[in-house]
């Protein structure tokens, strides 16, 4: 192997990097500044990212066990952009006294799970693709309890941990019983060999319980309330967007390169995931309160509506899933930097307590506004065209009444992003939520969702591109 | 095709200023926003004039006359293999003109709201709306398609909105916004559906592959009809129906009157010189698809053309509002614009009422302009609308009488002024077409030179009022624009029309002709001397007169109850006999179908809460149970 091979991997390879870096620079640092860390661990992210997007040679490794493609690279790059908003949103909660210890820990660990994610996306077969989940779900428990000294946090942890453990657990008896089947575990080789057979549809069905675990789909989505509710805000916006995204992009390739050709067996099944996602997480949604609650059933919600783009099954279905991901990185963390930006102020993380934001902190309420508007799909924004191309895939395959079905969702959906709106610009209170400045980078991250929201939206480009890149991958 | 990539900065550079303005919240001094507004379309308007020059004397015409240029363009959302809205830039001859209309009087405007609306609450919103809808209007002229058209349309019609309830504390100035608005917002819906049908047939949204004069796309459904008419005469029609309402032809002009409720440089910039000669454009855009698949509609535009003309004169001449009176006016004027097109024909001389149009076009915008301008430098100094209480002004507004008088000289088709020669052009072009047009459009032109200088004498001449203070000439900022519009105007007629914007993009010679030309300008002056003797000095005679007329008088000045119609249809029989029942219907049956949906949905929500236990033990079983669920349904089912 060359050294020129060895850069395929230049995504993981940086990321790496980054994380012993960042280590080492914990050791140069004075215990009282500690604090230095977190523009030093961003900027250096942010180098990364930038490196990311110079276009690189695409090829497999290690005997096919590692494939890139422009579609891969791709989604990694959506992937780094939304770390790097996240470090940028997350400053004021790491440099609480109780943090201050810890923050590197922080940055090293989501860099080593970004790193097991990129490892899934690129992985051209089952051990790496599970090694790849392992690396991305440990870490993330260890983050998640990362205000151990909050029962919640701690609580959040275990639940994770334990339920992540029994989907791997029913995950691998999925792929054992593949490698009963085919008698590989190279996707190349499995995709030669895979026919409807009973085993291999247990096998599949196993195989997507593992993955909707990670993307939470209903009915295996239990955990996801509650360890978002737990985990630290800027935590929480991880899991919804970056750990979920990843999950998606492996679970579109794996489905679509893998098992494409038993797409007559699981269209039924990912249509019944389809539905009960969608309408289960809206009907919870409606109830919650609490902000993180309420993002993680909308995050649910929107999970279910990704699921119409890979009932597509060609490369509109593929570059809808990518290109509604795009979006959703902007918008949800768009949201979740206010939610974030509130909680740093004022400690308040109640749909309740939003009210009358926009008297005091108009900017923010409307950038909440244009995030929740992207998020209901109403154009013009960005969410519109996401949703537009995800039902216009599920459509072109003659899923009419699916799609009615998901209109109707997002109807229902309309309702309680509302809620927020009309807790921020309508309802009264004597005491609203002070005026208040955010930092300079949570500012900086929130101006590159929203300017994120209007472009991807408008900038049919983006689209295109994504298209044509979806084109080469099939 | 390249060299002009940077004219797509002439509408950006608008917009930018929009979003400046609108999102900037520092406490400057309102006159630095001004500023900002009035270098912004300055920048655009040196950049279109840069355009014009280069595309017209620089470059010239080629051997098949002037080349459209498609500066650039992007495909903005593709709906299948062949329809895809694009947006772009596309330069052709009408385009750079309207670039060079747009973009003079909208700088004028910028530079005289500087005086006009100082210390106005509000003064940075109004250079931001005034950005954008420069940015909209100059979107619209530019589009290489006619979706992209209509979207640019619709942003002018909400710009328009906001610019005429810009004194939205005014209840009158809600109602016009509201009635401008829905009104063309109802036209437009019209204008929709001819895009639709027309693309529907033709495959196709781009203005080249429409207009061009030996196109195909249009053989293959030329034989549809619907209700005997061809499927393109009613696409035609339709989109005809969308450029009267902007253009406030009969018997949707409704709107244009109230509209005056706008601060006066509004009505300068949008109510007089740009954007109702947005339906001119669209038809003049869309000629050739009119001259070759729907003469009928052509006819039609001619005639409501002409009528409109001749209505909205009779009507001006009693009306007692300066604005109302320009506004009149300008419909009579626009009708002129629309008869020339409705009776031309393709090619060299063939085209003269095309040719003709466009001149009137750009020689209209110029003065009425002027007008309007002259009009708010009026208002300003005696604070009224009303001629009544205006009078013998001349002595203290030296500059605007006399630009004002410049303005109504062209405005009645004398002689060197630049509305003679264009106005002539239009009735050569009409004589050449029908005797009953070209007899309204020479009434009209007396009629028109009668109520202009009907204002003229009562405004400037007559006894002077008592005025709260004594009159004063406008600061320069305001009689700058005046005097460059009054420049423009008597200069612009001398500009070779005929040997640039041509139907067929080929120049051709024109030469006055006498025969029309003397008769026009002998009524003009008819019109004027009838206007002298009447209201030189304040007499009884016209009072006598109008009162001999009686109900003749008392149904013009009330602009023949068109409006009383109006509400009479929408609210007496649309309101009572259809909204009504429907709205019955829409609360009990559909709206209680909806709420009971809600109210299932809040149950089924409340019902399932438990489900959410915060047990991990219950996670694990759902999740395993689920997955079992999932095997035994899709085994059972599939094998």
């Amino acid at each position: 192997m060359t050294i020129e091979q060895f850069f395929l991997m230049r995504h993981e390879l940086l990321l790496i990097l980054a994380a012993i870096i960042v280590l080492i620079a914990e050791l140069a640092v004075s215990e009282s500044g500690k604090t230095k860390i977190i523009p030093f661990a961003a900027g250096l992210f942010a180098l990364v990212t930038a490196i990311g997007f110079i276009p690189a040679e695409t090829g497999t490794l290690f005997g096919g066990s590692f494939q890139t493609s422009s579609l891969t690279l791709f989604m990694k790059n959506v992937l780094n952009l939304a770390v790097l908003i996240i470090f940028l949103q997350s400053e004021g909660w790491l440099k609480k006294p109780e943090n201050s210890e810890r923050i590197s820990e922080y940055f090293i660990l989501t860099i080593v799970t970004l790193v097991g994610m990129n490892f899934m996306i690129s992985s051209g077969d089952f051990l790496m693709f599970y090694l790849g989940l392992e690396t991305a779900t440990i870490p993330a428990a260890a983050l998640v309890a990362f205000d151990r000294l909050k029962s919640h946090s701690a609580e959040a942890g275990i639940k994770l941990i334990l339920s992540s453990a029994l989907s791997s657990g029913i995950l691998l008896f999925g792929l054992s019983l593949i490698y009963g089947a085919t008698g590989s575990i190279y996707f190349a080789d499995i995709v030669a060999k895979i026919e409807p057979s009973p085993i291999i549809i247990l096998a599949f069905i196993f195989f997507v319980a593992g993955m909707g675990f990670k993307i939470s789909l209903v009915p295996f989505h239990f955990w996801t309330a509650d360890v978002y509710e737990g985990a630290p805000i800027n935590v929480t916006s991880y899991l919804s967007v970056v750990s979920k995204g990843a999950a998606a992009f492996t679970f579109s390739i794996i489905v679509f390169k893998v098992f494409g050709a038993l797409f007559e067996q699981w269209q039924h099944l990912v249509y019944a995931l389809a539905v009960m996602t969608m309408t289960i997480a809206n009907l919870f949604a409606l109830r919650q309160d609490n902000i993180k609650r309420f993002l993680a059933f909308s995050s649910i919600a929107q999970a279910g509506f990704i699921l119409l783009g890979i009932l597509g099954a060609n490369e509109m279905g593929m570059a809808s899933v990518v290109y509604f991901v795009l979006v959703y990185v902007f918008t949800n963390l768009g949201a979740f930097g206010v939610a974030t930006s509130v909680f740093n102020a004022s400690g308040i993380e109640t749909i309740s307590g939003y009210k009358s934001l926009y008297k005091t902190n108009p900017k923010l309420s409307l950038l909440m506004t244009v995030a929740l508007f992207s998020l209901a799909g109403i154009p013009p924004v960005a969410g519109f065209f996401g949703k537009f191309f995800l039902f216009t895939s599920a459509a072109s395959r003659g899923y009419y009444i699916l799609v009615l079905i998901a209109v109707l969702n997002a109807t229902v959906s309309l309702y309680y992003y509302l809620r927020v709106i009309k807790s921020m610009f309508i309802d009264q209170t004597d005491e609203p939520i002070a005026a208040f400045r955010s930092s300079i980078s949570m500012r900086i991250s929130l101006i590159m969702c929203v300017s994120g929201i209007f472009v991807v939206g408008f900038a049919s480009g983006i689209f295109e591109y994504i298209r044509e890149i979806s084109q080469l991958f099939f | 095709m390249t060299g002009y990539a940077y004219t797509v900065l002439i509408p950006l550079i608008p917009l930018c200023m929009f979003l400046v303005l609108g999102l900037l919240t520092v406490k400057w001094k309102p006159i630095v926003f001004g500023i900002m507004g009035t270098v912004g379309m300055g920048t655009s308007f040196v950049l279109s004039l840069i355009t014009a020059i280069n595309y017209f004397f620089v470059v010239g015409p080629g051997p098949n006359g002037f080349e459209p240029i498609i500066a650039t363009k992007v495909t903005w959302l593709r709906l299948t293999e062949f329809l895809h809205i694009d947006l772009g830039v596309m330069l052709d001859p009408i385009s750079v003109m309207m670039l060079v209309v747009i973009t003079t009087v909208s700088l004028m405007v910028h530079l005289y709201s500087m005086g006009y609306m100082k210390g106005e609450v509000g003064f940075q919103r109004f250079y931001a709306f005034l950005s954008l809808f420069s940015f909209s209007m100059l979107g619209l002229v530019l589009a290489t398609n006619i979706f992209q058209m209509y979207i640019f349309w619709e942003l002018v019609g909400v710009s328009s909105f906001l610019l005429i309830g810009y004194y939205y504390e005014k209840p009158s100035a809600v109602a016009a916004s509201k009635k401008a608005f829905i009104v063309t917002r109802f036209a437009d819906l019209g204008f929709l559906i001819g895009i639709l049908v027309l693309s529907f047939y033709t495959k196709t949204f781009d203005f080249a592959d429409l207009t061009a004069p030996n196109t195909t796309i249009f053989a293959e459904s030329a034989s549809v009809s619907f209700i005997g008419v061809s499927v393109f005469t009613w696409a035609m029609l339709l989109i005809f129906m969308g450029g009267a309402g902007k253009s406030a032809m009969f018997p949707l002009h409704i709107w244009l009157p109230d509209a005056m409720e706008g601060p006066t440089p509004v009505s300068a910039l949008i109510h007089a010189a740009t954007m109702v000669v947005a339906g001119v454009y669209l038809v003049a855009r869309m000629f050739p698809v009119f001259h070759f698949q729907a003469p009928g509609a052509l006819e039609v535009v001619a005639w409501v053309g002409g009528f409109t003309s001749l209505f909205a004169a009779v009507i001006a001449m009693t009306q007692f509002d300066i604005k109302r009176v320009l506004a009149f006016s300008t419909l009579s004027q626009i009708g002129y614009m629309m008869l020339a097109l409705g009776v031309s024909g393709y090619g060299g001389e063939e085209g003269l009422g095309y040719m003709a149009s466009m001149f009137h076009l750009f020689t209209h915008a110029m003065f009425k302009a002027l007008l309007f301008l002259g009009a708010g430098s009026i208002i300003h100094a005696v604070h009224s609308n009303d001629m009544n209480d205006m009078g013998g002004l001349r002595k203290y507004m030296p500059i605007t009488h006399i630009t004002f008088l410049i303005a109504c000289l062209t405005i009645s088709g004398i002689p060197p002024f630049s509305g003679f020669f264009s106005k002539d052009e239009i009735l050569v072009a009409a004589h050449n077409y029908s005797n009953t047009l070209f007899s309204i459009e020479y009434i009209t032109a007396g009629l028109t030179a009668f109520y202009m200088f009907r204002l003229y004498f009562r405004v400037f001449w007559g006894n002077e009022r008592h005025y709260h203070h004594t009159p004063h000439e406008s600061p320069l900022v305001m009689t700058i624009p005046l005097m460059v519009l009054a420049f423009a105007s008597i200069f612009s007629g001398f500009l070779p029309f005929s040997e640039l914007v041509t139907s067929d993009k080929i120049g051709f010679e024109t030469e006055t002709h006498l025969m029309v030309a003397l008769p026009s300008v002998l009524i003009g002056v008819l019109g004027i001397v009838v206007a002298w003797i009447l209201y030189k000095k304040e007499s009884l005679v016209p009072k006598s007169i109008t009162e001999k007329l009686g109900i003749v008088y008392t149904a013009t000045f009330n602009k023949f109850y068109i409006d009383e119609v109006y509400l009479f249809v929408t609210k007496r029989v649309i309101f009572n006999y259809i909204s009504r029942p429907v709205a019955w219907f829409d609360r009990q049956i559909i709206d209680g179908f909806m709420v009971g949906i809600g109210k299932v949905t809040e149950k089924t929500s409340y019902e399932i809460k438990e489900m959410q236990s915060g047990q991990l033990q219950h996670y694990a079983f759902a999740f395993v149970a689920g997955t079992l669920i999932l095997v035994l349904s899709l085994l059972y089912c599939l094998v």
